[in-house]
């Protein structure tokens, strides 16, 4: 029991330095999976090495829809840590304008952020009233199709090279006994893959038009129409494909059970762990192979107001090394996106990654849905696509109907 | 005379301080956080609480979301079912167990079982027992029977039943036990007059012993009901909701909207709605039950 309560004094003493000691900086993020960490802990060493401050970690598992609740909850409630993660966008816009984060111009501008950072939306996404707000580490994209080699080759088919193909091929690969398209449970896959169905069947613009502008009658239209009459021959693809999470879906290709799958660039280090090599193993086409294109989302790091000196240094420090050209090489190689700044060296890149930097390098590029919709209208968007490809009682024609109603009604 | 005569106010006063906090709890916390959840839900507050009233518009949306309907239908189903079977099945196993049979103990140990388990451990394991890979209808199939196919979690128009199940393996143990407590409260007597006058076992259960078991009848109902309104992790750990929205239920709208969602306007609304239902079966009940006492 005494030995009990020492342990309990020492915890809390150590909390107490913790907290006023201004070295240390408390890091709240949602990456626990085996790349993601490896990823941070690149961070994490960076930062101690070229600072004098110390990483404490704060990971918190259950991805983005459990860790954000949590973040947003020790923001408000006074508790905050010195740094976290969010996808930017419009995720922090509210706790930006009640003035719970640090403005980090004076970072951004000591550091050159506007000549530096390629593509500038991301910069723009951290932007609110000309003041920067979130320095953006890395770009994740949607818009990839990944396809397993030998399910095709099992069922004596040539591996698709576009859209079309694939669904063509789909009855083949059925009766050789492959799910032709794995998609897991989860509702935002669902969403995310309908929009990248939108962004490369119909084009960036015209998601940018319903997302960004919100024009209904776009939503109405003929265009989309046909993005609809394709989300209906995918969710005949994706039936018996009993899983939940992403990563399941993914090792459904993976293992060659399943054809395809509409997933984002992440997905890419699910096949590494696997030991898959790009062009031989799998296949991967960005825009779906119909629109190369790629949509500049991503995650960047927030700094909440402290109120104390010592460890507002501390994160204008964090904010410079994260951008900064050695961190982005080590960060994005574990990571598997790209970095956010052109002139790094990525020479261990692999294949995908390398097309993703092409696309990136000829200007192909759109932004990302989290950057147009708030989350309030992606959680609709997610309820609306969950149920239309899980469940086969909803028509293509409802669906667009109540499509149109969410985007007549977003802000 | 009237000076001596000890004020109203001051009759119990010890006691009357004693419970300041506990009221002041009740008021502040439970009154309080009543009304301004129910003042928020007229707002259009989204991840911050914000005055900026818009009426009821999101009480209109939530009535047109088709999540909140299929959400509502779920409640009905499964309360309904549950509220029925539980009962039924928990004072069928409360009336056998009570013959006076062998191994009693053991029998009641079985069956309360279950609810040691929380509502996360109970969901997962009946995922399992449903996944048609893994669980019941790859076994019946492994005895050769091919085309036999029970899969409720992944069909959306059934998978309501499925976390029914779950619901009830979980929850009848419990009924059961308090079912039997009522039963042994039952005087022997009794037992042995309508022996005496020769009625059937069944009707003495049916139009002697049930009726007199009414307080325990009460409390279980509410015990049950209170779980049913409040279910959340068991569809959390079971279904995710799914397929699709297929088995969403109230509460789990409330969170998504409130904190996911960002959206705490349209989470008030919606918890707005869930007391008002739960108001509406509570106060006729209440009336009946505390109201009627007076009378006597």
């Amino acid at each position: 029991m005494t030995h009990l309560r020492t342990t309990l004094a020492a915890t809390t003493a150590l909390c107490a330095t913790g907290a006023v000691s201004a070295a240390d900086l408390e890091v709240t993020h949602w990456w626990t999976s085996g790349g993601e960490a490896a990823a941070v802990a690149e961070f994490a060493r960076e930062f101690e090495e070229q600072t004098e401050h110390t990483w404490v970690d704060g990971a918190i598992a259950g991805g983005g829809g459990t860790a954000r609740p949590v973040m947003v909850s020790r923001i408000i409630g006074g508790d905050p840590m010195a740094a976290f993660q969010f996808n930017h966008g419009r995720q922090a816009e509210e706790l930006i304008e009640a003035g719970l984060l640090r403005d980090m111009t004076h970072v951004a501008e000591a550091e050159g952020w506007r000549d530096i950072v390629n593509p500038p939306s991301l910069l723009d996404a951290c932007t609110v009233d000309g003041r920067i707000y979130c320095a953006p580490v890395n770009i994740h994209s949607w818009q990839w199709l990944w396809l397993s080699n030998a399910a095709f080759e099992k069922a004596g088919l040539e591996v698709p090279k576009n859209w079309d193909e694939f669904v063509a091929a789909a009855p083949a690969l059925r009766e050789a006994g492959i799910t032709p398209m794995a998609l897991g449970g989860q509702p935002w896959q669902s969403s995310g893959a309908f929009n990248v169905l939108m962004a490369t069947l119909a084009g960036p613009e015209v998601l940018q038009k319903i997302y960004g502008d919100g024009d209904a009658d776009l939503a109405a239209g003929e265009e989309m129409k046909r993005v609809f009459k394709a989300a209906s021959d995918m969710r005949e693809m994706v039936q018996g494909s009993n899983v939940q999470d992403w990563n399941q879906a993914t090792n459904l290709v993976i293992t060659d059970q399943a054809g395809g799958q509409i997933m984002g660039d992440w997905a890419q280090g699910e096949f590494a762990v696997a030991g898959e090599v790009a062009g031989k193993d799998y296949t991967c086409l960005p825009g779906l192979g119909v629109h190369e294109v790629i949509s500049t989302g991503g995650d960047a790091f927030y700094f909440p107001e402290t109120g104390d000196a010592e460890i507002e240094a501390a994160q204008d420090a964090l904010a410079a090394t994260l951008l900064n050209p050695k961190t982005q090489v080590a960060f994005n190689l574990k990571k598997g996106s790209l970095p956010v700044r052109s002139d790094v060296d990525l020479e261990a890149a692999n294949d995908c990654m390398k097309k993703g930097l092409e696309i990136l390098a000829s200007g192909a590029i759109m932004p990302d849905v989290n950057m147009l919709n708030t989350e309030d209208t992606n959680n609709q968007l997610n309820d609306l696509f969950v149920q239309f490809f899980q469940d086969t009682s909803i028509s293509a024609e409802d669906a667009q109907a109540q499509f149109v109603e969410i985007v007549a009604s977003k802000d | 005379m009237a000076a001596t005569r000890p004020i109203r106010l001051f009759r119990n006063l010890s006691a009357k301080i004693a419970a300041i906090p506990m009221i002041l709890t009740a008021m502040v916390v439970f009154v309080g956080g009543t009304a301004w959840t129910v003042t928020y839900s007229f707002t259009s507050s989204k991840l911050l609480p914000k005055t900026k009233f818009v009426g009821l518009d999101q009480y209109e949306r939530l009535w047109g979301t088709a999540r909140w309907l299929i959400s509502i239908e779920n409640l009905l189903i499964y309360g309904i079912c549950m509220m029925v079977l539980s009962l039924v099945i928990g004072f069928l196993l409360a009336a056998l167990l009570d013959q006076k049979i062998r191994f009693e103990n053991t029998f009641r140990t079985i069956l309360l079982y279950p609810f040691a388990l929380s509502f996360i451990v109970t969901g997962l394991v009946w995922q399992w027992l449903l996944n048609p890979d893994f669980g019941v209808q790859s076994v019946i199939r492994g005895f050769g029977w091919e085309s036999f196919t029970f899969d409720p979690l992944y069909d959306a128009r059934i998978v309501i039943y499925g976390v029914l199940i779950a619901g009830l393996w979980q929850g009848t143990g419990l009924v059961m036990c308090l079912m039997l407590a009522g039963l042994r409260g039952i005087d022997q007597d009794i037992w042995k007059a309508s022996r005496v006058d020769g009625i059937p076992a069944w009707k003495t259960y049916v139009f002697i012993v049930i009726p007199m078991m009414r307080p325990v009848f009460i409390t279980t109902l509410v015990i049950i009901a209170s779980g049913i309104v409040k279910v959340y992790d068991l569809i959390v750990a079971q279904t995710g909701g799914g397929p699709g929205i297929a088995s969403e239920v109230p509460a789990k709208y409330v969170y998504d909207y409130m904190f996911q969602g960002q959206n705490l306007g349209q989470g008030f609304a919606a918890s707005t709605m869930m007391l008002l239902a739960v108001l509406v079966v509570v106060i006729p009940w209440a009336f009946l039950e505390f109201g009627g006492r007076k009378r006597v």
